[in-house]
């Protein structure tokens, strides 16, 4: 477990800026004790100091996970959010997108949202936006990028994507394995 | 090149088993003629054939000497027929000879084969001269060959009645062929002539009948034990599950009201022989968890455990109250078609599901965090840890983590929580879990629980969900119900043994808040639960605290020739047949001290054991002073260890008493430690104690030296005498490796090594 680097820093914040925007800040200076991020296993951790500390007492490989888990590097050094950074994105995201519930479950299987199923969409929402997808009743589902603007969105068929999939609760069952 | 010829595989030729099979058909095809069947029920297969034979055969008799008077006749000849029958009978009476009558049937027989070939071949011609006789005769035939042209003949026959009959009326035609039957029926039990082995036969099948049924109104009236001859018989045709459940029932009804009830002559051992065999069948355990099963619940108990096992407890869900509310997600499942309910006064959070027309494993509100699937008896461990916010806590043995969430919604995302299990596979749905609830305090490792006091300790609380033999869950694996013997049980008690004692050494006493270890398995054996728990009083400064739930049954104080703790009580047990959730058993303990304590405490403990009350509070505060007191002991020390031992074990105070003898020099060395184990141990270290110093590893090796040699002891004695020296040897197993980690260090030893001999000499 280390801290992450420059560059991993940069590289990560501005994944992360896309779907939260200035809200990054809200993550790391929190009125209830300072937060920070580690790297483990090619993955990044966000947890309290507190909680670093003490885990500390455990070896390398024997720490399979501290606090929550954002994502993972890839090789090539990109950052890729995993539906487990959902709790911190959806509080802070941006731009939202609801789906009715008929299409609630499609999505949860990991498809994108049609037109037909778009509910809601924040106004001023820009072409390959990074919006977090919730169920009519408010409930964070997972994340995508705006396929659409939200004016284009009023005038498509119904049939044509408006969001595209990139993360939904669904894979906490289906990728259970790959998740840390 | 080539298939290889392999001369041990023989290929076998002729029809496969399947072409027999095909006979099945008849079956079917027999369905098709209803009256006949419906009235030869009665008869065995080959007996009704056996009677249509002779049938067939005395027509054909009649046939030769009547074959004139038959032409002509039409409906009539069914009141003809009987007449027939007593003359036939006075013809028969003149013949005389049984043998050659057959002879001549047989012979009648095969021409009317021939016949018989003639009428398929040219139905149509043959069908108006032909006789009604004939037609019967036919019919008797049809029957008779039954088995092999069933087939191809069904239609042939049918047709040409229906030709020749064609002025009967259907309800005539039936009436006909009953008669026909009954006819046969008649011939069969009336002639004597025609009385043959066969016949014999069946009388002597029915008179079986009758027996069996005259058993059958016994066992109802009284139950009786069946006899040896009969219990032969059952080894070889095992009865239906039937009798042997009424079998069981009975037979508990006579063992509640023994006095009244038993057979006389009868023991009480052969009633309960015989009963711990019927369940073994009926409820398919093996002889060994039945016998443990029986030593824990009462006979009317037991049955009811056995059946609560074959069904399965209900789905019960925990509300994640980090994200929702119980009533929000109620409703919520509600209104997606799952029929639920409160899980009881006792939570606050579960929710009882009936029925649902949606996976309830995959809704929405699952996926995004709002319950887990969890066992009712998987709240309760951690309702009775009841975890405070901020507090440090550590979940031994946590996956699939629902006990870890359910300790973080506790403490409301607050304090930490280590989440540790040995097995790196089942950590993924831990890590899942704890990231689809939304925990965000927890650290998840991959330690064996064993090792922890040395990775981390200081914890406010533990909770140890032992891994354990699954007894209490047989409804969820009825594996275990074959798969377990005394050897997994003995070791899934040592296992759990280590892990509770590591656990209490990894909880913090002084802490302000806590200081509390839960111990819980899924099993209900009493090895697996008291024991362990016992074991942990002797050897840790740990006591007892109420649980905090307020239903449940109390641990054992005493079991068999056991006795534990007093404060046992306060431990819970949990069955499937009165709580309607999985066995499960739940001690908490409170540690009082940091201290561990030493060896001698601990051997004044076991001589306290008379008198337990004054056992674990007394020896806390001394641990320098137990040096001083130790040496000063040590001079009586003898004396007092085999006072002392006795009480504890026999065969270990024998083993003792030769070890001294042996290892000359070594006397205070078997004094200070209790076991024979250990005896033995100091018999081995001399050779190397004077130039390696006793490490921690060498300490290991000989701790496991000791349990090899132990377990062979342990052997020896079993075999010699009865379950008593068992249950001793067994008790040494369980404090020996304890004793081993409290060994003195080296210096100490030595410096009581050279007093001693200082006095001897």
């Amino acid at each position: 477990m280390r801290p992450l680097t420059e560059e991993e820093t940069k590289v990560m914040f501005e994944k992360l800026s896309k779907y939260i925007g200035d809200n990054i800040k809200l993550l790391v200076d929190r009125p209830d004790g300072s937060y920070c991020f580690r790297l483990h296993n090619e993955r990044v951790y966000y947890m309290s100091e507190k909680i670093l500390k003490l885990a500390t007492n455990i070896s390398r490989d024997k720490l399979v996970s501290v606090g929550t888990c954002f994502g993972k590097f890839t090789k090539s050094i990109k950052f890729r959010l995993h539906i487990t950074a959902l709790d911190f994105l959806a509080p802070y995201a941006k731009f939202k997108v609801w789906v009715k519930p008929g299409q609630e479950q499609s999505f949860l299987y990991g498809n994108h949202v049609l037109k037909s199923g778009l509910g809601r969409i924040t106004e001023n929402t820009m072409q390959y936006q990074g919006v977090v997808v919730y169920s009519m009743t408010d409930v964070p589902l997972g994340f995508g990028v705006a396929a659409k603007t939200t004016q284009e969105c009023r005038r498509v068929d119904p049939m044509s994507i408006v969001v595209f999939h990139q993360a939904d609760v669904g894979e906490f069952i289906r990728n259970e394995d790959t998740l840390t | 090149m080539g298939r290889k010829l392999d001369p041990t595989t023989h290929v076998k030729k002729g029809p496969g088993r399947k072409s027999r099979k095909q006979k099945g058909a008849e079956i079917e095809l027999a369905s098709f003629i209803p009256e006949e069947e419906a009235t030869a029920k009665r008869l065995s297969s080959r007996s009704r054939k056996r009677a249509a034979k002779r049938v067939l055969s005395k027509k054909a008799t009649k046939d030769a000497a009547k074959e004139k008077p038959k032409k002509g006749f039409t409906d009539e000849n069914s009141e003809w027929l009987t007449p027939a029958k007593r003359k036939r009978k006075l013809e028969e009476a003149e013949s005389g000879d049984d043998s050659d009558e057959h002879w001549e049937n047989e012979e009648d027989l095969e021409m009317e084969d021939e016949e018989e070939d003639q009428t398929k071949k040219g139905v149509k011609e043959q069908g108006k001269k032909k006789t009604a006789k004939a037609e019967i005769k036919e019919g008797e035939e049809k029957e008779d060959d039954d088995d092999e042209e069933m087939v191809d003949d069904y239609g042939a026959p049918d047709g040409s009645e229906a030709e020749s009959d064609g002025e009967l009326l259907p309800i005539e035609r039936a009436a006909k062929k009953a008669q026909q039957l009954k006819e046969a029926l008649d011939l069969d039990s009336d002639d004597d002539s025609d009385d043959d082995d066969a016949k014999k036969k069946k009388k002597s099948d029915s008179d079986e009948e009758e027996d069996t049924v005259q058993a059958n109104m016994d066992e109802m009236d009284a139950f009786k034990l069946p006899g040896a001859e009969e219990s032969a018989k059952e080894g070889i045709l095992p009865l239906d599950l039937k009798t042997i459940h009424q079998r069981i029932k009975d037979n508990i009804e006579v063992l509640c009201n023994f006095t009244k009830q038993r057979e006389e002559g009868k023991e009480r051992a052969e009633y309960l022989s015989l009963l711990k065999k019927d369940l073994c069948t009926y409820y398919s355990y093996n002889h060994f968890l039945l016998e443990k099963l029986m030593d824990i619940f009462p006979l009317s108990e037991l049955v009811d455990f056995l059946e609560a096992n074959e069904i399965h407890r209900p789905v019960t869900i925990r509300t994640n109250t980090l994200k929702t509310r119980r009533r929000d997600l109620a409703q919520a499942l509600i209104n997606r078609g799952v029929n639920l309910d409160p899980l009881g006064k006792w939570s606050k959070v579960g929710l009882v599901i009936y029925d649902s027309s949606v996976p309830v494993g995959a809704t929405p509100e699952y996926l995004s965090g709002q319950y887990m699937l969890q066992g009712a008896s998987s709240f309760l461990p951690v309702m009775a840890l009841s975890p405070q916010e901020g507090e440090l806590v550590l979940d031994m043995s946590s996956a699939p983590g629902g006990k870890t969430t359910y300790i973080a919604q506790l403490m409301r995302n607050t304090g930490t929580i280590v989440a540790n299990d040995a097995n790196a596979d089942r950590l993924k749905s831990v890590v899942g879990n704890i990231h689809r609830l939304g925990v965000t305090n927890t650290v998840v490792c991959n330690y064996d629980g064993r090792q922890f006091p040395k990775v981390m300790g200081g914890f406010d609380r533990v909770l140890l969900d032992a891994p354990c033999s699954g007894t209490g869950v047989i409804a969820k694996d009825p594996a275990v119900k074959t798969s377990k013997d005394e050897g997994d049980i003995q070791r899934s008690a040592h296992l759990q043994k280590e892990l509770l004692l590591s656990a209490i050494d990894s909880v913090n006493a002084e802490s302000s808040t806590g200081g509390y270890v839960v111990y819980c398995t899924c099993s209900i054996m009493v090895e697996e639960n008291e024991w362990v728990v016992d074991y942990a009083l002797k050897k840790r400064n740990v006591k007892l605290v109420p649980c905090g739930l307020d239903f449940g049954k109390e641990g054992f104080t005493r079991f068999k020739e056991r006795r534990f703790h007093p404060t046992l009580k306060l431990s819970r047990r949990f069955y499937p047949h009165t709580h309607n959730m999985d066995g499960f058993f739940v001690a908490k303990f409170k540690k009082f001290s940091n201290v561990v304590p030493t060896t001698p405490v601990v051997k004044e403990e076991e001589e306290n054991v008379e008198g337990p009350e004054a056992t674990v509070v007394t020896e806390s505060p001394e641990k320098k002073p137990a040096k001083s007191d130790k040496k000063k002991k040590i001079v009586p020390g003898k004396a007092v260890g085999l006072k002392g031992k006795p009480q504890t074990n026999g065969t270990a105070a024998k083993k003792k008493t030769i070890v001294p003898g042996k290892a000359g020099g070594l006397k205070g060395k078997p004094q200070t430690n209790g076991t024979a184990a250990k005896a033995r141990q100091a018999m081995v270290k001399p050779k190397g104690k004077k130039d390696s110093p006793v490490g921690p590893t060498t300490a290991k090796k000989a701790k496991m030296d000791g349990e090899t040699v132990k377990g062979a002891m342990a052997k020896k004695p079993a075999a010699k005498t009865a379950d008593e020296s068992k249950a001793s040897t067994a008790d040494k197993q369980k404090k020996s490796p304890m004793k081993e980690k409290k060994r003195m260090g080296k210096n100490k030893f030595r410096k009581l090594q050279s007093l001693l001999k200082n006095e001897i000499e």
